[in-house]
């Protein structure tokens, strides 16, 4: 069991009641003690060390911290870890198996869909949500599917490219099966 | 032997794909608050909720009782260490933790130190500050009032709120070209207030060992040495004790160049409690506390002949610096590089008139994607041509073509004294009237009128000064302007590579293995480059201004030259003649006259550590610290489509050229993406990205809700083109790219909606061209000026 206070030592704030939950995290069970005001993001980068879920805003302004809860894109820095239970989150971490880098994760590095990185996660993770319900969007698709992640390096034109290029290869893997 | 191919081993002028995404695509990127050190606690800041009060009482008694809390810091705290105000890199102070006032919304007032981050949140509740509120100051018109309250009544000698007066060119040669001019032209303009907001906010974790005595900090810095420089006066620590590491970076673009309270209390804290301490600002507190840029007036006037010439220019800046004078930026210049304004045309003179002022704002910066107040003398340059070309009844691109400095007029010294050094000018500007369809534009315009469509085309040309140095001319509280690099080679022929530099997303370890591989034909990918920590790297003045390339880059390709002139001795003891019979091709050392009798650079590694000949010493490896002669004087000129629907006032990008001349481009991918991005936050700022404040000083634009930062569906898409013309004293050429965009960007949008809506009598629309603002110039005829008004009831 991880638990968030075992991290840091310390005990809960005086009075607040601790609740145990279990969220599915990139496949696997994790259960953890947390206060019921922890948030999700926080959950994911103190308390599981999956730091590549970043907190840009703190209130879903800028989508840096989008992951996937059962499958739909959310902005893990407003909801609740409590809202998790039972639930499957995937973050970044989840999207590489140990030998192969997702088509999205090529897509980034192949069209430059990124400079800084910190809005990447995100923008990846909401591109999966895109293409896993239409494999084939036209550009405006892509840009309307990734307007609630901000970016401030690129100028997005690139970060579309990126997504095309995932789309048309994941096609093409689907077509080869 | 067939010579190494450079673009297959990744040199210059490869579009390489990053080295650093390969973790930041998998979530592996080591951003400051990814860092967790053993036993680690966390400060939260208190912010004043009021712009301008005097500090009755604070009350922290509450704070302390919460279980979990380790440390509550008011002005007292840090003043009983000497701490409570801090230098400011332009030589005025800033507070720390209050002691006397709050001068504007959003200072740090008290810190709590805690277990965890919701324990310290809790505990700031706790703590109660009693306010006596005074009057505020939202604007430098208000602060020069001589009924307005004294903002720095903290500074002995400080009657007034101004900051400065600065004044550069020649006033009597520019009165005499206004008496001989046939036509004035005159424009009026505002700035707005805007703040680079990168995604990843300022933090630090501080981690002071007593038994050590060395104090180590991760920090969000664009530029590591400065601050230990910076810490060591203010902490009054040993340099040699301090270590800065600033770690990946979620962005930049000048805002974490400054030294904010939040560093400073984070280490007072880890000194006291003897822990690390982790401070990690919110979205708001960056937004209302950290450095911003622009907000300045700007008003100017040319004088012109009629065929088109022109004969001089005259501008006025008064520019608002908030509650501190904490610029970033050269010494002797106060209102930064203002006066590189017009450095692309041939004017004989001119005359620049600046003045600063204190408001209730939050303090600078000032850098924004733009070194040194570039981008308004930019901006107010283009708005000034295209207005003065409506004057004159003549064509934007003619106008610009008639004054533009000509390809045969380099070097070429500027009316205010600086020296453009390359250009074709000309040329850029036909490659973007050429692919933006110019010729046909007003037949197209005309006949959209018809149709009760309103099309307008803006253009922006401007060559820009970047990376600072020299260090004549160029330093920063002293430290003069220069950048290093030094290379390791080690005995298999793969190198590090570290730089004073810090990437922030430019991409550094892929570009500077690029040009080492240039230099020495040592594939890229043997190269790992690393920045960013001060006990290893070697002293640089950072990144910001677009600096890197024409100051860390030269001296990356320098070090590497002199590698090559040491495995030069190598090779000729290796093939056994003398040094003079020596030539280089990539890659590679052959004996004259013998090309396949040769040894590679690896060869050469290889003996530096095990047949070194006599009299040299062992190792292949070199520091260079560049002083660059001059600035680089990249050009760039964009051409903006647009069409502005009358009945909303909404405008609508239809295309958008940019040419650009960075000179030689080491991986043209890396720059395209760095034009593409500052052309999204010059997008950003023409049309709706802005912060204003309300008469009680009260901050709008303190979250995503306010601060509006464009998507990726409004952002249009961008065509763009490329002219090299090599910077000449440059060693591989090049010159700065990164701010080009941001800098030439605006001017290109709002020139594009006034060309579409001035035959209504518009003159000018200030930034942002919200739709409400562009509509009401459209209904009335008449310019909108200064910020959006916001209510305040």
């Amino acid at each position: 069991m991880t638990s968030l206070y075992d991290e840091v030592q310390a005990a809960p704030a005086a009075g607040v009641e601790v609740r145990r939950i279990t969220v599915n995290v990139n496949g696997t069970d994790r259960t953890v003690d947390v206060e019921p005001r922890l948030l999700l993001a926080h959950l994911l980068r103190q308390a599981l060390q999956l730091t590549g879920t970043h907190s840009g805003c703190d209130t879903s302004g800028c989508g840096a911290c989008t992951v996937l809860m059962d499958g739909r894109p959310v902005k893990s820095c407003t909801v609740l870890a409590v809202q998790a239970n039972g639930r499957e989150v995937e973050t970044v971490e989840g999207l590489a198996t140990a030998s192969e880098l997702h088509p999205i994760q090529e897509g980034f590095k192949e069209e430059h869909g990124l400079q800084c990185g910190f809005c990447t996660p995100g923008m990846m993770l909401s591109a999966k949500a895109l293409l896993e319900r239409n494999p084939d969007p036209t550009e405006d698709e892509v840009r309307w599917a990734l307007s609630g992640n901000l970016c401030r390096c690129t100028g997005y034109q690139n970060i579309v490219k990126s997504v095309l290029w995932a789309a048309k290869k994941m096609r093409e893997q689907n077509q080869e099966a | 032997m067939a010579p190494l191919d450079e673009l297959k081993i990744g040199g210059m002028g490869a579009s390489r794909r990053r080295v650093e995404d390969n973790r930041f695509i998998r979530g592996k990127g080591r951003y400051v608050d990814d860092i967790v050190l053993p036993g680690m606690l966390h400060v939260e800041i208190l912010r004043s909720p009021v712009a301008h009060a005097r500090i009755k009482s604070i009350d922290t008694s509450a704070a302390w009782e919460v279980p979990g809390v380790r440390l509550v810091m008011t002005g007292e705290t840090m003043a009983a260490r000497n701490l409570a105000w801090m230098p400011t890199l332009s030589y005025d102070t800033q507070a720390v933790l209050a002691t006397d006032k709050v001068r504007f919304q959003g200072q740090e007032v008290a810190a709590v130190v805690a277990d965890n981050p919701y324990i310290a949140r809790d505990a700031l509740d706790k703590i109660v500050v009693e306010y006596e509120q005074l009057p505020v100051i939202v604007n430098p018109i208000q602060a020069q009032s001589p009924d307005a309250p004294l903002i720095r009544d903290d500074k002995e000698n400080q009657t007034s709120n101004k900051i400065f007066d600065w004044e550069i060119g020649d006033k009597e040669a520019t009165d005499r070209a206004f008496a001989q001019a046939d036509v004035v032209s005159k424009i009026d303009l505002h700035y707005p207030r805007s703040h680079p907001s990168p995604l990843e906010t300022c933090g630090s974790i501080a981690d002071y060992d007593r038994s050590s005595g060395k104090l180590t900090v991760y920090m969000t810095s664009q530029a590591p040495h400065i601050v230990r420089a910076a810490v060591a006066m203010v902490a009054e620590l040993p340099e040699h004790m301090i270590r800065i590491i600033s770690p990946d970076l979620g962005g930049g673009f000048g805002n974490k160049v400054p030294i904010y309270p939040g560093y400073v209390i984070s280490i007072l804290a880890s000194i006291l409690t003897e822990r690390p301490v982790k401070w990690v600002e919110d979205k708001s507190s960056n937004l209302i506390s950290t450095g911003f840029g622009r907000d300045v007036y700007l008003e100017g006037e040319l004088a012109l002949r009629k065929d088109g010439k022109i004969l001089g220019m005259r501008m006025h800046t008064i520019s608002d610096h908030g509650a501190f004078f904490a610029d970033a930026q050269p010494t002797k210049f106060k209102i930064g590089l203002m006066h590189s304004t017009f450095a692309c045309y041939d004017i004989p003179t001119g005359h620049l008139v600046s003045e600063g002022y204190y408001t209730n704002k939050a303090p600078g910066g000032v850098a924004y994607r733009c070194s040194f107040r570039v981008t308004e003398a930019m901006f107010f340059q283009e708005r000034m041509m295209h207005a003065a070309a409506n004057d004159l009844g003549m064509d934007q691109a003619e106008f610009r073509r008639v004054n533009l400095v000509r390809d045969d007029m380099f070097p070429y010294r500027t009316a205010f004294g600086f020296l453009t050094d390359s250009g074709q000018y000309e040329k850029c500007l036909d490659v973007g009237l050429e692919a933006i369809g110019y010729s046909t534009f007003k037949q197209e315009q005309e006949e959209a009128r018809k149709r009760g469509k309103l099309l307008g085309i803006g253009i922006s040309t401007m060559t820009e000064p970047l990376g600072a140095g020299n260090s004549r001319e160029y330093d920063i509280i002293g430290i003069k302007m220069f950048d290093s690099a030094e290379l390791r080679v080690h005995m298999t022929g793969k190198a590090i590579l570290r730089t004073g530099a810090k990437t922030q997303g430019q991409g550094h370890e892929t570009t500077w293995a690029q040009i080492v591989a240039h230099e020495l034909g040592i594939p890229a990918d043997d190269i790992v480059v690393e920045e960013g920590d001060t006990d290893t790297a070697p002293f640089g003045m950072g990144t910001y201004a677009s600096r890197s390339t024409p100051v860390a880059g030269a001296a990356v390709a320098m070090a590497s030259r002199k590698i090559r002139a040491k495995a030069r001795k190598i090779a000729a003891h290796l093939l056994e003649v003398s040094e003079e019979d020596i030539e280089w091709e990539l890659g590679r050392f052959y004996v004259r006259g013998n090309q396949e009798r040769g040894v590679t650079i690896q060869d050469c590694a290889l003996a530096a550590y095990s047949n070194v000949p006599d009299g040299l010493e062992p190792g292949l490896e070199n520091t260079s610290y560049y002083d660059p002669p001059n600035l680089t004087w990249p050009f760039a000129a964009y051409f903006c489509k647009v069409e502005v629907d009358a009945q909303t006032g909404v405008w609508d990008v239809l295309n958008f050229v940019a040419v650009d001349d960075c000179g030689v481009r080491i991986n043209p991918m890396i720059v395209e993406g760095q034009v593409m991005g500052g052309l999204t936050e010059a997008y950003a700022m023409a049309n709706m990205q802005y912060m204003t404040f309300d008469e009680e000083g009260n901050c709008i634009g303190a979250n995503y809700m306010d601060y509006l930062i464009p998507t990726s569906w409004e952002t249009p898409g961008f065509e763009l083109h490329e002219v090299v013309t090599p910077c000449p004293h440059h060693p591989i050429g090049a010159k700065g790219v990164g701010e080009c965009a941001t800098v030439a960007g605006p001017a290109a949008f709002v020139n594009a909606v006034m060309s579409a809506i001035e035959h209504t009598g518009v003159r000018n629309v200030d930034m942002p061209l919200m739709p409400n603002r562009v509509y009401q110039a459209l209904q009335t005829g008449q310019d909108v000026s200064g910020m959006p008004p916001v209510l305040s009831d």
